[in-house]
């Protein structure tokens, strides 16, 4: 029961949207994969919202028990409410509620959130370039082969690397853009976009037919 | 500039310098501003998904009479049958029922829309070429592409002609992560710059402002 049932969904849910790719959309089968999409995504909602309850529930347990850096952590549960509350609430109640522009949710997106994911991001280029120091060494032709392509590449991403580029002699802008970018490195891209979709399509079907279980976890 | 606005100015520039003491040393301004940010986002979440899925997806067609949209809230609830230790396994059946949709979707999508996209589009470029620049184009993608997949094929030791092709592979596989380095850094310090910008042109510019 707790595992034949999971099973016997799982299969006939995948079953129904492979079948579906073979019949027209106004089709019984075809109406029933445009429905199980849209119950896929409520279904799929309501996951990332477990995902919440499940931060709040783990945060709120370490502030009861005054674990170490419990501060912190009603820091992140106050933000987690001081941001979601407001969004819950009808907008006809107040300009202030639901997700509309001027309410409290926009305003901590605009001048809190965004700001932040910004600088975050930004962060990083500190550690690339801590990291690139480290690894982009000229040890072999492979790790020589990174290490000029990526020079090259930033240099003529920027307006001053660019005009140097074209000081040299023959069309190296031209040569990046035709060889480099749509040649080799699309060759590569799809390359490993054709071995990751084999192995997406292989993992799929043994999660329809009921080999791969791991999901279910224990018990 | 109104008072809201150096206001919403000065938040801003104090997110993001603390985020920015990081680069000093793990201090508490940043533990601060970097808890901020994470419960940020999970609430942005929470308003996103209960007005877009829930309320818009659920609620409102299942006024109007859509009553079968009951089944997937059941099972949306289900899911949160996974804080009970006695009653986790419930929420199988909802993971389930997301497990084996998306496996349908990926199945059918992976193959069709990708796998044999690709090498559709990898093959008649061959065909369709036009001068010798577009024809070597064309030679150094199908040489790409099967060298790459060669290089990732790891049933059958890397020897001979196999082992040849996947050395080729890697000369590819190294140029093309060199060139998405380089574009990743450029992102990246294209992002700082506009964090600099904001802090030098808004924020000291307030200064006169206040005072």
């Amino acid at each position: 029961m707790k595992t034949t049932v999971p099973i016997i969904v799982a299969f006939l849910a995948g079953v129904a949207l492979v079948l579906a790719f073979f019949f027209d959309q106004r089709t019984l089968i075809g109406s029933l994969s445009q429905e199980l999409r849209v119950w896929l995504s409520i279904v799929g909602g309501f996951t990332l919202l477990l995902g919440v309850v499940s931060i709040t529930r783990v945060n709120y347990a370490a502030v009861k028990q005054r674990k170490e850096g419990w501060f912190f952590k009603l820091i992140t549960l106050v933000s987690i409410f001081v941001m979601a509350v407001p969004a819950l609430l009808p907008s006809s109640w107040s300009s202030l509620f639901g997700r509309q522009e001027g309410s409290i949710y926009d305003w901590l997106f605009l001048y809190m959130d965004a700001p932040m994911m910004a600088t975050m991001f930004a962060t990083l280029a500190f550690y690339i370039a801590s990291a690139a120091y480290r690894a982009f060494r000229a040890r072999s032709p492979e790790s020589t082969l990174l290490l000029v392509t990526a020079t090259v590449i930033m240099l003529w991403r920027v307006p001053m690397g660019e005009w140097f580029l074209d000081q040299l002699p023959g069309d190296i802008p031209f040569f990046l853009n035709t060889y480099i970018m749509n040649g080799i490195n699309m060759a590569v891209q799809r390359g490993i976009i054709i071995g990751a979709a084999l192995g997406a399509a292989s993992m799929s079907l043994r999660i329809i037919l009921g080999i791969e279980r791991t999901y279910m976890g224990k018990g | 500039m109104s008072g809201i606005e150096i206001l919403q100015i000065w938040i801003m520039a104090f997110l993001t310098l603390a985020l920015f003491s990081f680069l000093y040393k793990d201090n508490a301004v940043y533990k601060l501003a970097e808890h901020i940010f994470a419960g940020l986002s999970a609430g942005y979440y929470v308003g996103l998904i209960w007005d877009t899925v829930i309320v818009q997806q659920l609620w409102e067609p299942l006024i109007a009479g859509k009553a079968l949209l009951i089944v997937p809230g059941l099972m949306g609830l289900l899911m949160f049958g996974r804080f009970s230790q006695q009653y986790s396994w419930i929420s199988r059946v909802s993971l389930a029922f997301v497990m084996g949709t998306t496996s349908g979707i990926f199945l059918v999508t992976q193959l069709h829309g990708l796998v044999l996209a690709q090498m559709r589009s990898t093959m008649r470029s061959m065909a369709g070429s036009d001068g010798i620049t577009d024809l070597l184009l064309s030679l150094v993608i199908v040489v790409g592409v099967i060298a790459t997949l060669i290089y990732f094929y790891f049933s059958k030791e890397h020897k001979g002609i196999l082992g040849g092709t996947a050395k080729v592979g890697v000369w590819f596989i190294m140029i093309s992560f060199g060139a998405h380095f380089g574009y990743t850094v450029m992102g990246r310090v294209s992002l700082l710059i506009g964090r600099v910008q904001f802090l030098i042109q808004d924020w000291i510019g307030s200064f006169g402002q206040i005072i």
